[in-house]
């Protein structure tokens, strides 16, 4: 039977796992030799969860993450340059060195942060998603957390909240089965995140995470129920981190073995295989690539190393908008490339408010039965 | 012009801004069918809809962090705390996110949001619905800090909160809210950054904000009575601070009192006294004096909860200590 995916598609998944994988092994390198500081969580064996989601939504969707969050922008399209600039702490980084490694942010690639408080970002999404049902715009907002961070009180308060509001937000699990050293199992009742999806009557189901091509199934689906507006969906995606929690973290919490058999399941080599297998694309294709991808990435670490460092004057800069300060983005500001897309701010512009989260009439008329006086 | 409570001023800015501009919205607990644990939202629900006046279920910190999302794309929410006592729990979304967000993203990002709610102590509440919290949030740099006296300054201060780029904390009297005063009709604007000769003397300036600045007049009118006159400025923003304003008076009194309700220890007021000595040091005739609530929890007790706070007699006392007074 033919693959019912296209070549285009395969190849271009391929190609952003391979960037993920290969760049996140320079950042690992670039650690070692002092040029990264800080604790430089790596994505390295996570690559199929972040490419299967991004083929499958759209590119003006929101996205945010937490402190693991070099990998997921580089499948958005951000500039590896200016993605390694910043773990570099320099000019040329997407927040100009101030934000680092676990807050990249690229706005123009709606890829709204990095977030070093576990579980913080779930309320933002909430906010955000929010925001586009307040607008009438059908972009939906995904979200990645870890399996430790839905312990945390903002996933619990936020979901309840987005299911009752019927927010277009995607939660999407990385469960790499720690957090830090604690197998999630030692600290969870309910080991399995997607079931707590349950207890909200929200869409909730698990995922092969070391499968590109399951996510993007998964996720093309759960995509179209939230944009049809019926509200969030909880997805866990059952991944594998094959390094430490971060460069400072030998991981001997967990078995070599564990590891080893874990390796096995590398998403990047069964993808591969499975197109050649399926006749869709040859070896000579992915050597082609994979020789594409060291260029971008050594050119990225060139960049990043001859990226000056912030000036002084810089610390009084971004802390509070000042009066009439126009609203001008670091990659226009740092690189002097013309930035045309940026999203606006709406305000101040014309703006009809359609939605209601509960009904007029229908709160009148539950009023008026219960014998009440709105 | 039009007397009105404190909590109709807030009800007025609320209502003409979100008439304004339409990316405004309040979200908290009982603002919407209840019309407000404080009635600051009354009728806004029937006017602008359930999408706008948003009845938050009992979760600070879930949806506080949905504002702070909503305003990171260009929404402008108000966020109403019941009080500031429960926004406690919701620190980590206004001081990890929304003070941050522009700093850490290089200037990508604005927060334009207001977190709203009374502060400071209530009547027999014990501790943990008594607290003055102002120099809390005041200490994060991201952030702004409001606190009106009068009931015309949270109108114009609440209207400029709502312009504002940045996230801005607004700490109402919890006991002003039925106070009357007169209000400009329509486009008031107190700007943020702008402290407010509210009374004009020459021997001393007492250095205040919120509630407190009603003992001062109280205080104030006392001593003008035996002689003595009273300058007060009311602060009215706690960050960023009116430095000019704090030394303008001093040069003009050469004596200065801070008062305020929060504990002293790091608070608002400490602040406010180095400035002076660090700034305005010559123009000074005697060391400054605050006048805080004790550094203790607030009692449910009667006598307890009235000893704790500052009153006009305790304002009163240190005036006549800067001025070398007998019965200081
Ligand atoms: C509120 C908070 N508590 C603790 C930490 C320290 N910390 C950073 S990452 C981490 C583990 C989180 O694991 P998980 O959410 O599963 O994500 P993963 O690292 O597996 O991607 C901890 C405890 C933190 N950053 N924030």
């Amino acid at each position: 039977m033919a693959s019912k995916y296209s070549k285009d598609l395969l190849l271009t998944m391929y190609r952003k796992m391979y960037l993920m994988r290969r760049f996140e092994e320079r950042a690992g390198q670039q650690y070692g030799l002092g040029k990264i500081a800080g604790f430089c969580h790596l994505y390295i064996g996570q690559e199929a969860v972040a490419a299967g989601v991004e083929e499958a939504i759209r590119p003006d969707d929101y996205m945010l993450s937490g402190y693991r969050d070099h990998a997921q922008p580089l499948a958005r399209g951000s500039d590896p340059g200016m993605v390694m600039a910043e773990l570099f702490g320099r000019t040329g980084g997407y927040s100009k060195g101030k934000g680092g490694s676990m807050h990249i942010f690229d706005i123009e690639n709606h890829f709204y942060g990095g977030y070093g408080i576990v579980g913080a970002q779930i309320g933002l999404a909430a906010g955000m998603a929010f925001a586009s049902r307040y607008r009438n715009e059908d972009r939906i907002t995904v979200c990645y957390f870890g399996d430790a961070a839905a312990n945390q009180g903002i996933f619990h308060e936020t979901l309840n909240m987005a299911v009752k509001w019927k927010l277009p937000v995607l939660y999407i699990c990385e469960n790499n089965r720690y957090g830090m050293g604690t197998a999630i199992a030692r600290v969870a009742a309910v080991p399995e995140i997607h079931k707590r999806g349950q207890a909200f009557n929200m869409r909730h189901e698990a995922v092969d995470g070391m499968d590109v091509l399951k996510m993007y199934e998964a996720v093309k689906d759960a995509a179209a129920y939230i944009r049809a507006g019926n509200g969030p969906v909880l997805m866990e995606a059952n991944t594998y981190r094959f390094r430490g929690h971060s460069m400072a973290d030998p991981a001997t919490y967990r078995t070599k073995q564990e590891v080893e058999d874990e390796r096995k399941n590398d998403p990047i080599p069964r993808l591969k295989d499975y197109a050649i297998a399926q006749k869709l694309a040859k070896e000579e294709e992915f050597d082609a690539i994979e020789a594409q991808v060291k260029e971008q990435v050594d050119a990225a670490v060139k960049f990043a190393d001859e990226s000056p460092e912030p000036s002084l004057d810089e610390l009084w800069k971004d802390t509070i908008v000042e009066e009439g300060e126009e609203d001008v983005r670091p990659r226009e500001r740092v690189l002097g490339a013309k930035v045309t897309n940026w999203p606006k701010y709406p305000s101040g512009q014309e703006l009809k408010v359609t939605w209601d989260l509960e009904p007029r009439e229908q709160a009148e008329k539950a009023d008026k039965a219960a014998g009440l006086k709105r | 012009m039009a007397e009105l409570m404190y909590r109709e001023a807030l009800n007025q800015a609320l209502a003409e801004e979100m008439e304004r501009d339409a990316n405004v919205f309040l979200i908290g607990e009982e603002v919407g069918r209840y019309q407000g644990a404080f009635k600051v939202s009354q009728g806004l629900l029937d006017r602008f809809g359930s999408a706008r006046i948003i009845d938050a279920p009992i979760s600070e910190l879930g949806f506080t962090g949905l504002g702070v999302g909503a305003a990171m794309v260009g929404l402008r929410p108000v966020v109403e705390m019941m009080t500031w006592n429960f926004a406690i729990l919701a620190m980590d979304q206004i001081v990890n996110n929304a003070a941050k967000l522009r700093h850490m993203s290089g200037g990508q990002l604005r927060c334009p949001i207001v977190f709203r709610g009374p502060g400071g102590a209530g009547g027999r509440l014990s501790s943990q619905h008594s607290q003055a919290l102002e120099s809390t949030y005041a200490h994060f740099p991201g952030l702004k800090v409001v606190a009106p006296a009068t009931p015309a300054d949270a109108k114009g201060l609440l209207k400029s909160a709502i312009r504002d780029e940045n996230p801005v904390i607004m700490i109402e009297g919890e006991r002003l809210y039925a106070l009357k005063g007169e209000v400009p009709e329509g486009e008031h604007i107190v700007p943020i950054g702008k402290a407010d000769v509210k009374r004009e003397g020459k021997d001393v300036s007492i250095i205040t904000w919120s509630r407190m600045y009603y003992f001062c007049e109280e205080a104030a009118k006392q001593l003008e009575a035996e002689g003595i006159s009273v300058e007060i400025l009311d602060l009215r923003t706690l960050r960023p601070l009116d430095e000019e304003a704090i030394l303008a008076t001093v040069r003009k009194t050469n004596r200065a009192v801070v008062v305020e309700e929060g504990w002293p220890l790091a608070g608002v007021g400490a602040q406010v006294v180095d400035i002076i000595q660090s700034k305005g040091f010559d123009d000074l005739d005697a060391p400054v004096v605050r006048v805080t609530g004790l550094d203790v929890n607030m009692s449910y007790a009667a006598n307890l909860e009235n000893a704790i706070q500052p009153d006009a007699p305790k304002i009163v006392a240190a005036v006549k200590k800067v001025l070398y007074r007998e019965g200081a």
